[in-house]
């Protein structure tokens, strides 16, 4: 039975018959109720850190020396920190850099990561062999420790903190992409597109990438913990964000210190630090399952 | 095999001069100096201390004169600490973080290649929920949060442990388990993984026709090649033990290379920090190399592909 071209679009049952990737991921990915509980999370952490600080009646630098540290209550929900400060505000606006460290980061990763991976599968040969021996040789580089070593010396600086972190996150996003482009290029409809004469940059965005979007985007989930973890260890160390403002790793690290009397300062960072970072690792275990069909098969 | 071998040797040298060359030029192109907290100082001094280092001379030169003592195995004298070299102070340090990573990585491969090898045996039981459960906090809950929380929990509430310190044998255990828990947790993944694609194939299927119990048929045939993938972790694990060992040495004050670490970048301690990185950076690609001939000994497959 056919339908007539100019017919009114079909119903949506049928649209749904040639549903796309994204569409047979979104509906495994909603099976999954783990990768679900971690999307709902996110979602929730993400809204209240946005919106919360504007709701509440206490700014993040606001001190009640008088009050000191206070136990959660009605006032002050999850307590104060010893000079006074709301935590939950504190705990928020903390949550903003956390996050946004975490996204900006990750997205300095991403785009070098692509970009390199891609050169380097697409191009091949001696210039592929070239590239990824650099590859190679930044991946035995101690880095964490040169992270450490910039903070410490042109610390204070938030710009500096998403480069470095990004500049040590890219390299395996970049093997990811190179493989994957290896794979794609030898494809036909990569053939046909030069066949009709496109350019090679056209042909790697416009062509290669979109179809190997699949892996990028779980392993881009997968490298927002990893940012995350690397952000909160080096304000832990002292090295990262600087007082008055404050990420988790810096709630987490002045908790610690004052854990003995109070513990509220500790517990409440630590299980919203853990909670996000729980929720970002289901998720992206969840859509490598349902993105990533070959590796899902253990 | 050998060409292989030579090949990886010649690259992590490569690797080892950009990791001293860089360091070293970074390092002095960083406002402030060793001596620039110590008030004090008076120019005059200032400069016989500079010319007593060598730090007077141009830059180029400096940078030659401590490739040549490197060479010598020689890391130079501290600035921060008076009349002590580097070499003395990694010697004093190492052998406390050393310690500490070795028992935190066994805590990490006994934990992990057990609850990872349960967790393949009993597939899709309570068992393997439990150790995918274990495994996803492990990598979800770092260990500075895992330290003050069980510090909180064992020391100060319950009293076990002391909170921190390195003394006595039980000073060890909190530390160890701490930083080995962040590797546990791949660990048993991959061991779960590995497992799992072994116990599937033929020659388990006949050890099993042969009538070979299950614990032999585990320990004897399976675990040489699950246990691949966990080889191939080694490497980076230790480089994240040895870092991750910053923090743990942070909380429970334990006077090991990584607090000295982070200490001599804050003072400018030139010659320490050079000597520091250099270590770490000579650990981490001789752990690499070893791992990467092991895994090529193990699996004939990853070394054809070479």
């Amino acid at each position: 039975m056919s339908v007539p071209a100019t017919a009114t679009l079909p119903a949506p049952e049928a649209l749904e018959q040639g549903s796309s990737l994204g569409h047979d991921a979104w509906l495994r990915l909603r099976k999954n109720q783990l990768a679900v509980f971690g999307l709902v999370c996110l979602a929730v952490v993400a809204v209240l850190c946005l919106v919360g600080p504007w709701l509440l009646p206490y700014g993040y630098e606001e001190q009640k020396l008088e009050l000191g540290a206070s136990p959660p209550g009605a006032m002050h929900w999850l307590g104060t920190d010893t000079l006074g400060r709301d935590l939950l505000v504190r705990l928020l606006y903390g949550g903003r850099i956390s996050l946004g460290v975490g996204l900006a980061a990750t997205f300095v990763a991403l785009t070098i990561g692509v970009v390199y991976g891609a050169v380097a599968g697409f191009f091949g040969g001696k210039l592929d062999a070239v590239l990824m021996r650099i590859v190679d040789i930044m991946y035995s580089l101690p880095f964490p420790i040169f992270v450490i070593l910039l903070m410490v010396f042109f610390g204070k600086n938030i710009i500096l903190l998403f480069v470095a972190i990004g500049a040590v996150e890219w390299l395996t996003m970049a093997r990811i992409v190179r493989s994957q482009v290896m794979a794609v290029k030898r494809m036909e409809f990569i053939e046909a597109a030069r066949a009709l004469g496109f350019g090679k940059r056209r042909i790697i965005f416009r062509h290669i990438l979109p179809n190997i979007l699949g892996p990028i985007i779980v392993y881009t989930t997968l490298t927002i913990p990893a940012v995350m973890l690397l952000e909160a260890f080096l304000s832990f160390l002292g090295l990262g964000v600087q007082p008055p403002m404050s990420s988790w790793g810096v709630l987490i690290k002045d908790g610690a210190e004052k854990m003995e009397e109070f513990s509220w300062l500790l517990v409440f960072p630590a299980a919203l630090f853990s909670l996000t970072l729980f929720s970002l690792n289901f998720l992206g275990d969840g859509l490598r399952d349902a993105l990533d069909v070959r590796s899902s098969k253990d | 095999m050998f060409r292989f071998i030579t090949s990886r040797l010649l690259q992590s040298l490569l690797a080892l001069f950009l990791v001293i060359t860089a360091t070293f030029f970074m390092i002095r192109f960083v406002p402030g100096g060793p001596f620039t907290a110590e008030k004090a100082v008076t120019p005059e001094i200032l400069r016989n201390l500079e010319a007593h280092y060598g730090l007077d001379r141009p830059l180029w030169r400096q940078y030659l004169d401590y490739l040549v003592s490197l060479g010598r195995g020689d890391l130079g004298p501290s600035f921060k600490y008076p009349n002590r070299t580097v070499n003395e102070i990694i010697g004093d340090k190492l052998p406390v973080s050393a310690e500490l990573g070795a028992l935190a990585l066994a805590f990490a491969l006994v934990i992990g290649i057990t609850l990872g090898t349960l967790a393949a045996v009993y597939r899709n039981t309570w068992i393997d929920y439990v150790a995918s459960t274990f495994g996803m906090m492990g990598i979800s809950i770092p260990t500075f949060v895992v330290g003050p929380l069980l510090v909180l929990g064992l020391a100060i509430h319950l009293g076990w442990f002391n909170a921190s310190g390195w003394y006595g044998p039980a000073d060890r255990v909190l530390p160890a388990i701490v930083l080995g828990f962040a590797y546990a947790a791949p660990v048993s993944r991959l061991t779960r993984g590995g497992m799992l694609e072994i116990l599937g194939q033929d020659f388990i299927r006949t050890a099993r026709a042969k009538g070979a119990s299950e614990l032999r048929i585990i320990t004897r045939h399976a675990l040489r090649g699950g246990l691949l993938p966990v080889v191939s972790f080694l490497g980076p694990a230790v480089a994240g033990i040895l870092t991750g060992s910053f923090v743990i040495e942070t909380i429970f004050q334990i006077p090991g290379i990584g607090r000295e670490f982070v200490n001599s970048a804050f003072n400018r301690d030139y010659t320490l920090v050079l000597g520091t990185v250099i270590l770490y950076a000579v650990l981490i690609m001789a752990l690499n190399l070893v791992v990467d001939i092991v895994q090529a000994w193990m699996n004939p497959k990853v070394r054809l592909e070479e």
